[in-house]
């Protein structure tokens, strides 16, 4: 269980990752976020949520400091009880959403991922 | 290349259409469209589409070429234009494009969508699921996007909370006079901000609604449009951008890049700037999205567009840039495809002076569609012809 980050040719690092990085550059390698902490950015706690989704459900947007570099993620928070510039570490969770609940072709995705919990 | 010309408009009442679906919807702004311009069907040459998702919402595709069949208009050539909430504003811009480039001597563009006979959460994951599958698991929503945002503007430039409500109630007291608009009903402070929170710090009223509806504009050179209308407006300045499918990665989370762009190159074609803009409509889908657009397009500095709005610079009949006369998508209504379209008509209607009580001095109009949390916009353009 990782949660992986793309590092490219210039240096940047981006999550997720994409075929092309930043000004064209080419991905070299992963770089397993799970093993780091991060600052909230933002957050919200949404109370309209879509088939599947838990409700509430408070995300964060969650700034990582990796070799120098920022990478920013996106994920569900463990709790409501956040402020903005909180440090949270990653926390691993089998099933994020219910599949196949929503539109979103089940087999199209992975379901599991992070969740963010403060420190 | 000739300059296009819009000589008709028109639009459907937006809301809750129980038992007309898509189909209806487009015919009914189609034909309306028709009559304004006096074109007759068959002297259509393209017909655009703008719609998002009637194959998900009801199970109908192929839109484009039924409503050819509706209005009679074969055998215009079709296409449906999708590009997510911006379709609308897609549309114009190949609308504008197939006259522009000489293809079509007369193009009719119709956008709608049909949305209410879902739940709220059924049409919402509709729309999130135009999301990066990374955010997509997580349950992540455009109203999420927009809560996230709006904390981090608030708080980065040390706004009031009540200017967001400020933007809902300016934009629910303008549908007043609109009378296709959803609500047409004033709200105060007091109300949108003490209602049930959605994506905190975001509200109720900080949210458009789910809307069926349709809207329409007829284009054609503007050599072809003094035969059809002695009052006609003129596309001056069009362009379309995109950003980053995945939200987080921009540099800067106020900073709607797609708006920035788009808005340049309509600027520079139009030879226009921000100050010679009259009216604008913008995308405030949610309330937070009319602050960055203001800031994208330079009708402010990054910041400071919610001191302009506490200033009432954004008001209908005091303010020096009206925004949103139509009521916005926050009280007109949001039905997707249609919006963009339903943003030209009007501008249109603004600087051919057919805007009723929601009229305001303006020769020079803009309107901004913008695509998912800013994926995709468009900014258009429009003058009174001379």
């Amino acid at each position: 269980m990782t949660m992986d980050a793309t590092r490219y040719d210039d240096g940047s690092i981006t999550y997720p990752g994409h075929p092309r990085g930043p000004g064209g550059s080419e991905p070299i390698e992963t770089i397993d976020l799970s093993e780091y902490t991060a600052e909230v950015v933002t957050w919200t706690t949404s109370t309209a949520t879509p088939p599947g989704v838990r409700e509430p459900n408070t995300l964060a947007i969650v700034e990582f400091e990796v070799a120098g570099e920022t990478v920013r993620a996106i994920g569900q928070a463990t709790t409501d009880d956040l402020e903005t510039g909180d440090e949270v570490e990653p926390v691993h969770v089998d099933e994020l959403r219910e599949p196949g609940a929503g539109i979103r072709e089940p087999e199209s995705q992975s379901w599991d991922g992070y969740r963010f919990e403060p420190v | 290349m000739e300059p296009v010309a819009i000589i008709g408009a028109s639009m459907t009442q937006f809301g809750q259409r129980e038992g007309e679906w898509i189909q209806d919807l487009l015919a009914e702004a189609g034909i309306e469209c028709l009559e304004d311009a006096g074109v007759d069907a068959d002297d259509v040459d393209h017909l655009y589409v703008s719609n998002m998702a009637s194959g998900e919402f009801e199970g109908q595709t192929g839109v484009p070429n039924a409503l050819a069949h509706d209005l009679d208009a074969m055998p215009a050539y079709t296409q449906r234009v999708d590009q997510t909430s911006s379709s609308g504003g897609a549309g114009i811009y190949a609308a504008w494009q197939s006259v522009a480039s000489g293809a079509s001597e007369m193009t009719l563009l119709v956008g709608g969508e049909k949305m209410t006979h879902k739940t709220t959460g059924e049409a919402t994951d509709v729309i999130a699921s135009l999301t990066h599958p990374a955010e997509y698991k997580h349950g992540v929503t455009l109203p999420s996007f927009a809560g996230l945002t709006a904390r981090h503007y608030l708080e980065r430039f040390d706004a009031p909370r009540e200017s967001l409500a400020k933007v809902a109630v300016k934009n629910h007291e303008n549908g007043v006079d609109n009378p296709h608009a959803q609500f047409q009903k004033e709200i105060d402070m007091e109300t949108a901000l003490e209602s049930p929170i959605v994506a905190d710090p975001l509200r109720l009223y900080d949210f458009c609604p789910i809307t069926d509806g349709s809207a329409a504009l007829m284009l054609c050179p503007e050599s072809v449009a003094e035969e059809y209308a002695d009052e006609y407006a003129v596309i001056t300045g069009i362009d379309g951008a995109t950003d980053t499918h995945v939200v987080h990665e921009r540099e800067d989370p106020t900073v709607m890049g797609g708006v920035v762009e788009s808005g340049k190159g309509a600027y520079e074609m139009s030879g226009r700037g921000p100050d010679d803009i009259d009216v604008a409509e913008l995308h405030d889908m949610f309330t937070i999205l009319e602050f960055l657009q203001m800031e994208g397009l330079g009708f402010a500095e990054q910041g400071e567009a919610w001191k302009l709005v506490e200033e009432g610079y954004t008001e209908r009949d005091t303010g020096d840039l009206p925004i949103n006369t139509s009521g916005g998508l926050k009280s007109k209504g949001h039905p997707l495809g249609a919006s963009g379209v339903a943003q030209g008509v009007e501008i249109y209607e603004q600087v051919v002076g057919e805007a009723g009580p929601r009229q305001v001095e303006a020769d020079v109009g803009l309107c901004c569609n913008v695509g998912g949390f800013g994926n995709c916009v468009i900014t258009t353009i429009m003058e009174a012809a001379q």
